[in-house]
Formats: structure tokens, C-alpha cells, sequence
């Protein structure tokens, strides 16, 4: 029996177009859009101006506060402007515009350094360093890594879980980042657990990649401390609670944080940025996207510098189709369906996803028939269908009673809903005006 | 890119195939077994009962939302056809055809649409309707045709009693239950049907394979079904072993009357059972003690239609009740 | 017969008397004081129970005037001045006296000025679609068209518009209880003074981009030139991100912003036709081919 988690989940078709496809590196981008709100928290405070010629790697941006980031240059060039670029959700947001030089040749190493093992910084270098290099969970939610790694004293820690599930449908960038960097990730597992002075790893991995599964069964084969665990494929695995709960059958409380049950979570994104940042002192500038769709000529994975425009990638794959009518950036459960092509690729990029005709419209919203499917695959144990119908009709107090800020909008209720109701619409919008209600208190 | 303009919407962006109108139709595959089975057994007055009961519940869902409600109509998503084929089966074959269209009339109009249509009902429609036609016209609703095989003429003339009717007038009568098993079927006629009763509750086998493919279709979970036929079970064994000379042993219990087809059929509808599965079991549980309470006690032999209909009344608080577990609330952290 | 037709009858009355008992009891029992001034107060109010004076209903807002003792910042925009005044007579305190004002609507992007770029699904709700992304057209500031003011105005004062895709605002049935303003996730709509002949001078714009982009996104735009600003005589124009703001505390109305703006992104209301002058003819023709938004 594989590990899953036990309550709730969906298996949508997996659509894993790209996960024989070696990562790729996208050509120089001309100009690069660097928003200074790639995290969640405080947006960075931009220390560079019009005209200054910025060295790759070099801060552009620094950490507004504790829960932020430093932002780095990706390119070498010039700052051609302080300027406003459409976010995924379409509205405009601060960014640098760095325009890159082509006779820079920092800008064309390839950044293929060799191996290095032994680690030569002490504990607080480490912790110091993340926090510096503008290390953000690579997963999706950009979650500043280093405020992760802040252990309060009163907790104990004693497993770090590796998250390399990747239970989006079509997205293969950890797949593949695993495959072509599985030793520097197990480095970047020992630099953190040393730095978190934990001596338990445990790498979750879904049994579709198996290949992933063996490569690090190998690797590891000997060593003692780092586990690899296959894990029953379903959706959203990937969520921290969920993989908690899967591998160590702990629960994080509601409310809770993983380390309230002795677990930091990292996905292997962020474990090899951590690796880049300790052993090559290379801030997080690039990151692997997979740009995928089932009409797609060339699909693909690709190494891209933050701050490319979304048009670049698709480009790159030989252009959208004809009958394109959705680009979302994520994957189809959480991504966001852009409005338009200029977004810049940020720190939370894992995919673009190009959906055509016939799969891009939404079905026609019907009566709930009160089939309770949206109940069975809750992961949170949560009841969709009535929180939807508590957002409907304002009742938000009533919604947070029925804990609608537990929901880690996965979206397995709308996926499941025979009846086509945007379920996670409504919920998310009660959870916002959840959020502001109880802020008020 | 086409030159119409990119959608753009919240996600999640792909959808499973299952809609409404699949679980529908699911319903409806399960029940063909059934009803060839009751062609068989009552020939064409099944046929005219079911076909009058579909063709009256969906006009009357198309004229009630077309004229009375101006909404638009919802006759193709399947859930009228249902309820037209499960009142049918409901009804003994050989009903007055006016009657079956009074009862869908109440099961669409009353059962259905006053509540708001699709997924507002309380009660289920089919179940109005049938109750409905019991309480109003009780004489014709239990005059059963004796089945006679490969029958194709009306069979008014031939009528007799349920199982479960034989078994209430024989204890009244002060008769044992050793002299009532005489007159009733053996139990391997109720299992494959050869019985009277409903168009729809004469056989258990062809119940059985609609509901298993139900199930394995995951239109309903076994749940209710199970739940509501082991209470009985258990309940109707714990009298017939303190007293077996005046109580029918379980095995009658649960093969006759309606039991299966409401537990299959009638008491999973999704729309009037509860959400979650814990809700399911309680209110499975309270389906088949009343049902039994009724069958022993009450002034009708068969009672799984009022017990459904009284169980549907609690379904909002069983609701509210037995939510499912929270994620993270149980508040036990492990560290090793 | 008749013994039962009486033992029915009697049973009947004493079941009346005994429950007339209860309910005169309880009703004693369980007396709670108020102060009648309460419910006097409350008839004055004009029972909309809109919110719109900041309290849920007109009782708590009654309640809130006759227990408090400065109540010059409370004011129901329903009822204006007159109930404020008959409000402040039955008290015998201070009330503020505020211009009545009506709701305007600042956008003017309608389907074929501000054209569609994207095709939303999902609830037809503003403030849901708001979260979700910045809306079918290309700008973030302007009016979604999903109607979120409309279902809140509870006066029925407020439609959509079916070929423009706009809230209108009917002058006349509006009581200015500012619903509409909350309901918007955009703040499109504001309160604006309603002189007489209900004449207005509003910038029907909030598009904040620079001139280029916001008049790329609707045509109608306000692109921040500041025309207006100079031939403004009462200074009562601000401009701040590109965009124009009439201040109602100095606009005098004398509609000399109106023709300068090369966007028609001023919109007047309720005036009359202007006079043709030949110097001015030019200007005028433009004028009038923009329908202002508000006049319904």
C-alpha cells in the first residue's frame, strides 16, 4: 500500500506530456520585467534607478520587512525604467525593467557548476544567506523560506519533508529538476538539515515518477537520515498539510503551522535554490517552467530567468494554436488564467498551461442536488457546498464558524461538482471577506 | 490565436466528466433491469403504468415551468424521468391511468417544483406522489395482480394480496406464523419475483444488479442501501427470535414489500439523503426502524414509503449535525 | 347532539379565557421599559431600514438619536434635511443640514468605447470577479458591469444599461443612501451634491494610467493633460496620477472644463443646450455628440 492522505482528494487525468523532455534554457530575453511582489508579504523596496547598469545577481530590490524577500537582478544590463506590468490576475504592479546586455558574457555562463558536497558555512551563514538570496518556496505559494527556517524555541522540529509530489496535472519542472539535479538536491537536504540541526528527510514523491522515486532510492542507498517515499498518486498531495499527514500521519492543527507538529516542509525547487544560493553563491534569478498544453508543437521545460514575459516562453514553443482560449500560469487546478501574454514570469511560476477551445469554456452552472461529492474529496473536511452557498447570501460570520478559512482552495469541489457550480469561486471570495472580518477584531 | 477573446475564469481549469445529467441516466440504466423484469411478470399494463407515469411527470415539469413559474425548463436533465419511472414502479400494475397522472401531477407539482425545482425538494417527489395516491385511493392502491407469466391480457380480475398483506391479516386473524408460511411465496419466488406487489418491488435479483451497478458507477455510495437493510434485518430478527410463531422471520422481511427498491432507489436519492456518509448511516438506520415499525405495528403492512418520507424530513438536521471531520481538529500532536 | 355541540363550546371558551390569562401575564411579567420617544422617533424616519445612516435599521437609528446627546453627525440621507429637521424638533437638539446629494456613476467605458479583451466566467458578481482579475477590458479602474450596485440599491433607483453595460442612476427615485458606493469593489460611484435642476459636473473617469495606455484601454479616458486645470476659474480641479478630480465644494458649474477635454471624459448633466456662438461652434459640435451617462 502507498502512503496518501486519507480524507478527500481527486485523480484528475494526469496529462504528464512533458516529463520525458530534458529542462532547456531559454534564450537571453532582450528585456527582462522584474515585479518587486513575487512573495507573499511585504512587497520589496526597489534600491536601483533609471539607467543604473546592474550586475547579474546583484539586489534590485530589497526586503521590505520580516515576511519578504530580496529580489536580485537576473540579467546583467541596464534599468531602463521603473514601470507598472499586468500581475496574473491583470492588474498592474510595480516592476524594474532591466533591459539585458548582449555583451555581457555573466549573462551567458552557463550555469552548469560542478558538484559540491562538503559544506563550508556555519548554521547562521546558512539561515543569513537564505534570507538574503531571496529564497522563496518554489512551489507556488512563495512563502519567504527563510521565515520557515526561523525555528521559535519552544518548538521541536525533527523531520524535514522534501516536497517533490508535483500533483498538478501536466506541470514536470520538479519532475525533471529531480531527474537532472537529484545529487545537488540531496546537498541542499544536508545543508537544511544542518542548518535546522535535524537528522530526518524524508523526499515525497508520487508513484508516476517512478524513475525520480529510483534515481534518489540509489543516490541514497547507504546514507543514513534522508528517506524517499512513494506516494499514492492524488490531488492536492502536494499541499503541506496533506503531505504531513501522508507520510507522518501527523495532522497540523487548524490554524496551525507545520512546525506545531515538528515538520518543515521544502520543495525540491527551493532545496536546489538553496544549494545554488550556499554552495555557488547564486542568489534565485531563474527557475524551471514547464510550458504544456495538449496542442502544443513542442512542449517543454525550461530554465527561465524571473522576469521574462510569458510571450517568450510560448515562443519558444513554436507559438499558441489557433484554437487557444485559456493560458494559465500554474497549473489547471491553482493556476491563474492570464489575461494577457506581457506577464512576467516570477518566483512562483511552475507552469504555463495553454488550453484550447474545447476544454477552456466552463459548463453551464445547475441547481446543487445535494450529491455531497464536494463533502467526499475535501481534503480539509470542509463542506463546499454550504460554505458556497453561505458566501452567496453574505453570511460570512456563519461561513467562519463552518471554518471557510481552513480551505486551501485546491478546487477538487468545483473539479467533482456535477452540477458545474463555481463552488471555489464563492469560496474564496467569503474567505477574503472572512480574512478582512476577522483582521477587524 | 483564434479571434475570439481568451477566457479568462477561476480555477480550477479542468473539470471531471461526471455532470447531473450522467448520474441521471446512470439511474435510469439501473432500472431497466427491473423493468423488464415487470414486463415480464405483468406485461403491457407495467408498460402503460411506466410510460404514463414519464410522459405525465414531464409534461407537467415543461407546463408548470413554462406557465406557472416562467422559468426556463429543466425536463432534459433526467431528474423528471425518474421520478416518473420510480413512481410507476411504485404503483400496482393495473392502476386507472388517471390516477397515475393525478400522482404525478402531485409527485412533479407539489413533491417537486413548489419547493423550487431540482435539488430544493425535502421529500422525494416520487414518493409524494405515491403517497399521495395511498392515502387517497386506498382500494385501488392495493389491489394487487396475482402475476401470470408471460401475461399479455388485463389481468383485473386476478388480484391478491402482498406477502407482507398476508402476513398482517394472518397475524389479525390470530393465525401463527407456521399457518400464514403456507399461503405465502417461498422466498426464492420473492427473490426472483414472482410475487405480487409493485411494478417495480417484485424482484430482488434485478434490484440487486441495478443497485450494485449503482454502486460501482459510484452514483450512490452502499451506504444507505446496506444500512437501511441490515437494520431491518436486525431489528425484525431480534422480534422474530423472541417470538418467531408471531413475527416473520427477516429474510421475508427484507425480500418483500418494497424494501429493496426504496433502500436502492428511493432512500438515496441524493438530493433528499444527507451529504456525508456518517449522516447517511443515521439516516439509513432511522429508515429501516420505522419501516419496521410500521410493517409490525402500524395499520399497513408496508411502510418504507412513509419511513423515507419521514427520514427526508430530518435530513437539514442531520445536516447540521453530523458535519465531517475538520481537517486538524484533533488537537494530538505526535512528535517523535 | 346538542351536549357535545355545548361541551365543545364551553371547552372552546375556557381554552380562549385561560390562554388570554397567560398571555396577559407574560406579557406583564416579561414588560421591558422604552423610551416611547423611541418609537416616535422611528415613525418620523422614513422606514427604508437602508443602513444608509451607518446603523442596520431605522430603530437602532432612532435609538441612537434619542440616546445620545450630540447628535449633529448622524443624518439620514433618505430623509435629508426635512425629517432631519422634524427629527431635531421632536429631541429638541442640534442636527447638521447637509446639501442633498445623489449617486454618479464615473465611467463612461461602455462595449464601444472600452472594448472587450477577455471573456470572464464565473459568478456575474462584481465583487467576486474583482478578486478573481481586473476585468473583461483592458482597465483595472472602470466599471465591471456585473451589476453589484445595482442588486444593492434597494430603492430600485439603479439598472444596467443593456448596450452600454453600465449602471445607470435614476435621479429621481435615488435617497443617496450610498449602498451602491460600499457594493462597489471599484468605488466608481460617488456621492455628489444635487443642485438644482439636478446639475452635475463630474469627471466620469478613474483610470489612473498614463495618458497613452488608459486612452489604448477606452476612449473615453481621462489621460490627465490637464486642460481642464487651466481653464478652471475657481481652482476646483485636482489633478493627481493622470487623473482629474472636480471638487463639488468649489465647482461653481460653469461648464468651462467640459469642452476643452479632448477625451470627453467630463460629463454635465440636466443643462441646457448650450447657445451656438461661432467661436465656440467647433468645441460644441464634439460636446454634443457625447450622451451623457446620467440623465435618465
Amino acid at each position: 500500500m502507498l502512503k496518501t492522505f486519507p480524507k478527500g482528494g481527486i485523480h484528475p487525468s494526469e496529462n504528464k506530456i512533458t516529463s520525458a523532455k530534458p529542462i532547456k534554457r531559454l534564450p537571453l530575453p532582450k528585456v527582462v520585467y522584474v515585479p518587486i511582489s513575487q512573495h507573499i508579504g511585504i512587497p520589496a523596496e526597489i534600491v536601483v534607478d533609471r539607467k543604473d547598469k546592474v550586475e547579474i545577481g546583484q539586489v534590485i530590490a530589497k526586503s521590505g520587512g520580516y515576511v519578504s524577500s530580496n529580489i536580485h537582478s537576473p540579467v546583467a544590463g541596464t534599468v531602463t525604467k521603473l514601470d507598472k506590468i499586468v500581475d496574473t490576475r491583470g492588474y498592474k504592479k510595480q516592476c524594474i525593467v532591466i533591459r539585458s546586455d548582449v555583451k555581457n558574457e555573466s549573462n551567458f555562463q552557463e550555469n552548469e557548476y560542478p558538484l559540491k558536497e562538503e559544506i563550508s558555512l556555519q548554521q547562521e551563514e546558512i539561515l543569513k544567506r537564505i534570507s538574503e538570496y531571496g529564497i522563496v518556496g518554489l512551489g507556488g505559494a512563495t512563502f519567504p523560506s527563510h521565515v520557515k527556517l526561523q525555528v521559535k524555541k519552544d518548538k521541536l522540529l525533527d523531520c524535514l519533508i522534501v516536497n517533490g509530489v508535483e500533483c498538478e496535472p501536466f506541470l514536470t519542472a520538479d519532475h525533471r529538476l529531480m531527474l537532472e539535479k537529484g545529487k545537488e538536491i540531496l546537498v541542499g537536504i544536508r545543508i537544511l538539515m544542518y542548518a535546522l540541526q535535524i537528522d530526518r528527510a524524508i523526499i515525497g514523491i508520487e508513484n508516476n515518477k517512478k524513475d525520480a522515486i529510483d534515481l534518489f532510492r540509489s543516490l541514497t542507498s547507504g546514507a543514513s537520515g534522508i528517506q524517499i517515499a512513494a506516494l499514492q498518486v492524488k490531488y492536492p498531495q502536494g499541499g503541506e498539510k496533506q503531505l504531513i499527514r501522508a507520510l507522518l500521519k501527523r495532522e497540523v492543527p487548524k490554524n496551525g503551522l507545520p512546525m506545531d507538529v515538528g515538520v518543515v516542509v521544502h520543495n525540491v525547487g527551493t532545496v536546489f535554490a538553496i544549494y545554488q544560493a550556499i554552495q555557488h553563491n547564486r542568489p534565485l534569478m531563474e527557475r524551471v517552467v514547464t510550458v504544456t498544453g495538449k496542442k502544443l508543437n513542442d512542449p517543454s521545460n525550461f530554465w527561465v530567468k524571473i522576469g521574462t514575459p510569458v510571450k517568450d516562453l510560448l515562443d519558444a514553443v513554436g507559438g499558441v494554436p489557433e484554437d487557444t482560449r485559456k493560458i494559465v500560469s500554474g497549473g489547471p487546478m491553482m493556476g491563474k488564467a492570464l489575461k494577457n501574454t506581457d506577464v512576467p514570469v516570477t518566483k512562483g511560476t511552475s507552469g504555463i498551461l495553454v488550453i484550447s477551445e474545447d476544454e477552456a469554456s466552463r459548463g453551464e452552472p445547475k441547481n446543487c442536488i445535494r450529491c455531497g461529492e464536494c463533502v467526499d474529496v475535501c481534503p480539509m473536511g470542509l463542506e463546499p457546498h454550504l460554505l458556497m452557498n453561505l458566501s452567496e447570501k453574505g453570511m460570512y460570520e456563519k461561513a467562519i464558524e463552518e471554518d471557510i478559512l481552513t480551505c486551501i482552495e485546491c478546487g477538487s469541489c468545483s473539479y467533482v461538482c456535477p452540477s458545474h457550480r463555481p463552488l471555489l469561486d464563492y469560496i474564496r471570495f467569503g474567505k477574503s471577506i472572512g480574512k478582512q472580518l476577522e483582521s477587524n477584531k | 490565436m483564434s479571434d475570439q477573446t481568451i477566457i479568462v475564469s477561476s480555477s480550477p481549469h479542468v473539470h471531471s466528466e461526471r455532470t447531473s445529467e450522467k448520474l441521471m441516466y446512470d439511474v435510469v440504466i439501473a432500472l431497466l433491469p427491473v423493468f423488464l423484469v415487470s414486463l415480464y411478470v405483468f406485461g403491457i399494463n407495467a408498460l402503460i403504468a411506466t410510460f404514463t407515469a414519464i410522459i405525465s411527470c414531464l409534461l407537467f415539469e415543461y407546463l408548470i415551468q413554462k406557465f406557472l413559474l416562467k422559468t426556463k425548463t429543466t425536463i432534459t436533465d433526467g431528474s423528471a424521468l425518474i421520478t416518473g419511472i420510480l413512481l410507476a414502479f411504485n404503483l400496482p400494475a393495473g392502476i386507472p391511468v388517471w390516477m397515475i397522472v393525478v400522482g404525478s401531477l402531485v409527485a412533479i407539482g407539489i413533491g417537486k417544483l413548489s419547493f423550487g425545482g431540482l435539488g430544493f425538494n425535502i421529500f422525494n417527489p416520487a414518493l409524494v406522489g405515491r403517497v399521495f395516491l395511498l392515502v387517497s385511493f386506498p382500494v385501488q392502491m392495493t389491489l394487487w395482480p396475482v402475476p401470470i407469466e408471460n401475461n399479455t391480457t388485463l389481468v383485473d380480475a386476478v388480484t391478491g394480496a402482498t406477502t407482507l398483506g398476508l402476513i398482517k391479516e394472518g397475524v389479525q386473524f390470530g393465525q401463527s406464523m407456521s399457518e400464514i408460511s403456507t399461503q405465502i411465496p417461498s422466498t426464492a419466488d420473492m427473490f426472483m419475483g414472482l410475487t405480487s406487489g409493485s411494478i417495480g418491488e417484485m424482484s430482488a435479483l434485478a434490484l440487486l444488479i441495478g443497485g450494485i451497478f449503482l454502486i460501482g458507477r459510484k452514483v450512490i455510495s452502499w451506504h444507505i442501501p446496506v444500512t437501511v437493510l441490515a437494520t431491518m434485518a436486525v431489528v425484525t430478527g431480534v422480534f422474530w427470535m423472541a417470538d418467531p410463531e408471531y413475527y416473520a422471520n427477516p429474510l421475508i422481511h427484507v425480500l418483500s414489500g418494497g424494501a429493496i427498491l426504496g433502500a436502492f432507489y428511493m432512500a438515496t436519492d441524493l438530493v433528499t439523503s444527507p451529504v456525508t456518509k456518517k449522516g447517511m448511516v443515521i439516516f439509513a438506520i432511522g429508515i429501516g426502524v420505522i419501516t419496521v415499525v410500521i410493517r409490525l405495528f402500524g395499520s399497513y403492512p408496508e411502510g418504507i414509503s412513509f419511513a423515507i418520507l419521514i427520514m427526508n424530513a430530518f435530513v437539514p438536521l442531520i445536516n447540521r449535525y453530523f458535519k465531517p471531520r475538520r481537517f486538524g481538529s484533533r488537537i494530538k500532536a505526535k512528535i517523535v | 347532539m346538542t351536549e357535545s355541540i355545548l361541551n365543545s363550546a364551553i371547552l372552546l371558551t375556557l381554552l380562549g379565557i385561560v390562554s388570554a390569562l397567560i398571555l396577559y401575564v407574560v406579557s406583564k411579567k416579561f414588560y421591558v421599559y422604552e423610551n416611547p420617544l423611541i418609537s416616535e422617533v422611528e415613525d418620523l424616519l422614513p422606514a427604508a431600514n437602508c443602513a444608509g445612516c451607518g446603523f442596520p435599521g431605522c430603530r437602532s437609528f432612532a435609538e441612537k438619536l434619542v440616546n445620545t446627546d450630540d447628535i449633529s453627525d448622524l443624518f439620514c440621507p433618505v430623509g435629508g434635511n426635512e425629517v432631519m429637521k422634524l427629527v431635531s424638533d421632536a429631541l429638541g437638539k442640534e442636527v447638521a443640514e447637509k446639501d442633498p446629494t445623489v449617486a454618479v456613476v464615473r465611467c463612461q467605458g461602455s462595449c464601444d468605447v472600452r472594448p472587450k479583451t477577455t471573456e470572464y466566467q464565473g459568478p456575474r458578481s462584481c465583487a467576486i470577479s474583482a478578486l478573481i482579475y481586473s476585468g473583461e477590458t483592458d482597465c483595472q479602474y472602470g466599471c465591471l458591469g456585473d451589476g453589484d450596485c445595482v442588486v444593492a440599491c434597494k430603492f430600485d433607483a439603479m439598472y444596467m444599461d443593456e448596450t452600454t453595460g453600465l449602471p445607470v442612476v435614476i435621479t429621481d427615485k435615488c435617497t443617496s443612501c450610498g449602498m451602491c458606493v460600499d457594493a462597489c469593489p471599484r468605488d466608481i460611484i460617488e456621492m455628489r451634491p444635487k443642485h438644482k435642476r439636478d446639475l452635475k459636473i463630474f469627471v466620469g473617469c478613474l483610470n489612473e494610467e498614463k495618458g497613452g495606455i488608459a486612452k489604448r484601454a477606452c476612449s473615453v479616458a481621462c489621460i490627465g493633460c490637464s486642460k481642464c486645470l487651466d481653464v478652471c476659474p475657481k481652482e476646483a480641479i485636482v489633478i493627481e496620477n493622470n487623473l482629474a478630480y472636480i471638487d463639488p465644494a468649489y465647482c461653481t458649474l460653469c461648464r468651462k472644463c467640459v469642452p476643452v477635454c479632448p477625451t470627453h471624459s467630463i460629463i454635465e448633466t440636466n443643462f441646457p443646450p448650450r447657445k451656438e456662438k461661432k467661436a465656440e461652434a467647433k468645441a460644441t459640435a464634439k460636446v454634443e455628440s457625447i450622451k451623457p451617462q446620467n440623465d435618465a
